[in-house]
């Protein structure tokens, strides 16, 4: 069968990655890239390959995007369009519309197209939010207590409402939804990794919370999977084990400075004007209270583990910034 | 750093508690270098905490360290019918609450991890997990909170659970009602405990309610500071930081008959009739197990009073 793919958000690494992997699958006939700004790949900047992805220019919010898939008979869309903190530019409601309304108008041009057979969405395990009431480890079917009220993750769970939706709407296109953790990993460029990368780690007074990392390899092996094989559901994609955010400031060789809660974000206020890293409301609950989800069901469906644990994704991630002061696990 | 002495350390047969007491003297590693690799793996990161946050060196090595002295020489802790905790066995540790601070809730965890080599992990109330460094300390020595999923989920692992079904009702009630148990909630360790199929261990825990006689409640200023309750004891507020030295009562820690619960179905967890009658009997048990732990204690602090 051949195949023709969509993926959305191709500019950015995760998703400039996934389609450098489906263009090289000899299956899939044409891989269709779209993103509001051009690739960095084909702007002379360098960056990821994309072989023989066709980019077009979309911006999702617009109804454009319907036109894209009507004239090349798509059939698999991977949505990997989430942007997770504002640009310097646009601001947090630029960020919205983009996550939302783009899902929106994305999800409705695969409602009336009659040949889109697979819907593949990129989510984010902050659905769950970070709470002290909740349970330590999150299955797929859990209800937070706490959920999110702002920003990303607020975003991703109205995005996972409208894939709902769409799920049950369109019950013969295999719907896909995939809560990513964190991901680490020499490629990425995300607040965390950010972060991480400060001389000084400022940490929330009297919390320690436990982490969780997807490597970037292994994000991109299970959206090549679930692009190319039918697993409808839900599920969370996580590295095995925790990491406790003191152990990964150790192994980074950072020196933290714990600070009161208001403090911090008072700082973080400060910082993010400067336009440094960004500590979003959520984000300081996450530092508080961490999160962890349970992967055992994306495993079964599988078949398959992630190859990187979190601890091994991190000291992926510390590797190639050139991060090890102190030695860390003898390589 | 010092890795002859690690490769020496790896063939200490792994005895029940982890090393904090090397009694095997051939293999005794030079406690210097044991110490400087723990500090390197302590500084450098290279430990493992379960997804719970439990982090077992640090619980074994610091945390308990610091509490054995008060377990052995203050309260001088004595446990009876040890045989009654599975070896390696999931099982759920219900047990009496008391004491105004809950010091029974790290007595209990001393014991089982030091005399039967099993590390508790206890089920809190989720005002543990709101409060700074509290938060934190009770993840890494293997606590969690008191929801269905993470008591279902630590069974099925085959831990050893523990929790206090009293709650605040319990390790805050007066002086004058010590050792009467108090209502024991919905129940819901019952229907954790059917589900997982694993039996219950009713425990009774003798002198904990001695250590800070509660005599009065300074409910205004509690509910200011959102705290369940304030106590007033014979020495706190009245002597300062210095009145919560808890007092040196001789405590007992009796295991009791496990229940079982694995002759039930799973289903049989959502059948409210069963599950209050086993709460029922569990509370039962627990107090008459206190009754006789209590006489066969005598004087709390003995040998005056």
């Amino acid at each position: 069968m051949t195949h023709t793919v969509l993926v959305t958000g191709v500019s950015r690494h995760i998703g400039a990655r996934v389609a450098s992997v489906l263009a090289a699958d000899p299956d899939i006939s044409r891989v269709i890239g779209v993103d509001t700004v051009p690739p960095p790949s084909l702007t002379r900047e360098g960056g990821i390959s994309l072989g023989r992805t066709e980019f077009v220019r979309v911006d999702l919010r617009s109804p454009d995007i319907a036109q894209v898939i009507a004239a090349a008979d798509i059939d698999t869309v991977v949505h990997m369009s989430l942007v997770s903190a504002p640009s310097r530019s646009g601001g947090r409601a630029a960020m919205k519309e983009h996550n939302v309304i783009g899902t929106m108008q994305l999800l409705g041009a695969c409602q009336r197209s009659a040949t889109v057979r697979r819907v593949v969405v990129r989510s984010t395990t902050a659905v769950y939010g970070s709470s002290p009431r909740d349970p330590a480890v999150f299955t797929e079917d859990l209800e937070p207590h706490d959920g999110p009220v702002h920003g990303y993750a607020k975003d991703a769970v109205e995005v996972e409402g409208y894939v709902r939706g769409f799920a049950r709407r369109r019950p013969d296109v295999t719907v896909s939804l995939l809560r990513f953790a964190n991901f680490m990993g020499p490629g990425v460029d995300s607040p965390l990794t950010r972060y991480f990368t400060q001389p000084v780690l400022p940490t929330v007074f009297g919390f320690d919370p436990r982490l969780q990392f997807v490597h970037e390899d292994d994000a991109v092996e299970v959206l090549r999977r679930m692009a190319t094989e039918d697993h409808p559901g839900t599920y969370n994609v996580a590295g095995a084990g925790v990491l406790l955010l003191s152990q990964c400031a150790r192994r980074a060789g950072r020196p933290s400075l714990p600070l009161p809660s208001p403090a911090f974000t008072v700082l973080g206020g400060a910082v993010r004007r400067a336009g440094l890293v960004e500590y979003s409301p959520e984000q300081v609950r996450l530092m508080c209270h961490g999160r962890v989800v349970d992967t055992s069901r994306l495993e079964a469906e599988l078949g398959w583990k992630p190859k990187f644990s979190t601890g091994a994704a991190f000291d992926d991630f510390l590797r190639s910034r050139s991060l090890r002061p102190l030695g860390g696990v003898p390589a | 750093m010092s890795v002859p002495h690690e490769d020496e350390a790896r063939v200490i047969p792994i005895s029940a508690a982890p090393s904090f007491e090397e009694t095997d003297s051939g293999h005794e590693p030079d406690p210097m270098a044991a110490l400087l690799a723990f500090l390197r793996r302590r500084v450098t990161g290279d430990y493992e905490v379960d997804e719970f946050g439990y982090d077992a060196e640090l619980t074994d090595k610091v945390v308990l360290e610091l509490i054995r002295p008060l377990y052995h020489h203050w309260f001088r802790v004595e446990t009876l019918e040890l045989k009654n905790i599975p070896d390696d066995s999931g099982a759920l540790v219900v047990a009496n609450h008391s004491g105004t601070l809950p010091l029974d809730a790290l007595m209990l965890q001393v014991a089982l991890h030091d005399e039967v080599g099993r590390p508790l992990r206890l089920l809190g109330a989720d005002l543990v997990y709101q409060l700074p460094m509290l938060s934190h300390l009770a993840r890494k020595t293997g606590h969690t909170l008191a929801c269905r999923e993470d008591a279902d989920r630590l069974l099925r692992k085959g831990e050893l659970v523990g929790v206090f079904p009293e709650g605040f009702k319990g390790v805050g009630k007066p002086f004058s009602e010590r050792y009467k148990l108090q209502r024991f909630g919905r129940g819901g360790f019952v229907a954790s405990a059917i589900r997982a199929g694993v039996p219950i261990v009713p425990t009774a825990i003798v002198g904990a309610e001695e250590i800070y006689p509660k005599i009065g409640d300074l409910k205004f200023l509690a509910r200011i500071l959102g705290l369940p309750y304030l106590p007033i004891t014979p020495f706190f507020p009245l002597l300062g930081p210095l009145g919560l030295v808890p007092l040196p009562s001789k405590w007992m820690i009796e295991f009791g008959e496990p229940i079982r619960t694995d002759e039930y179905e799973p289903a049989a967890a959502d059948d409210p009739m069963l599950v209050f009658n086993i709460t029922d009997h569990v509370r039962e048990v627990i107090q008459q197990l206190l009754n006789e732990l209590r006489l066969r204690r005598g004087h709390a602090f003995p040998p005056f009073l």
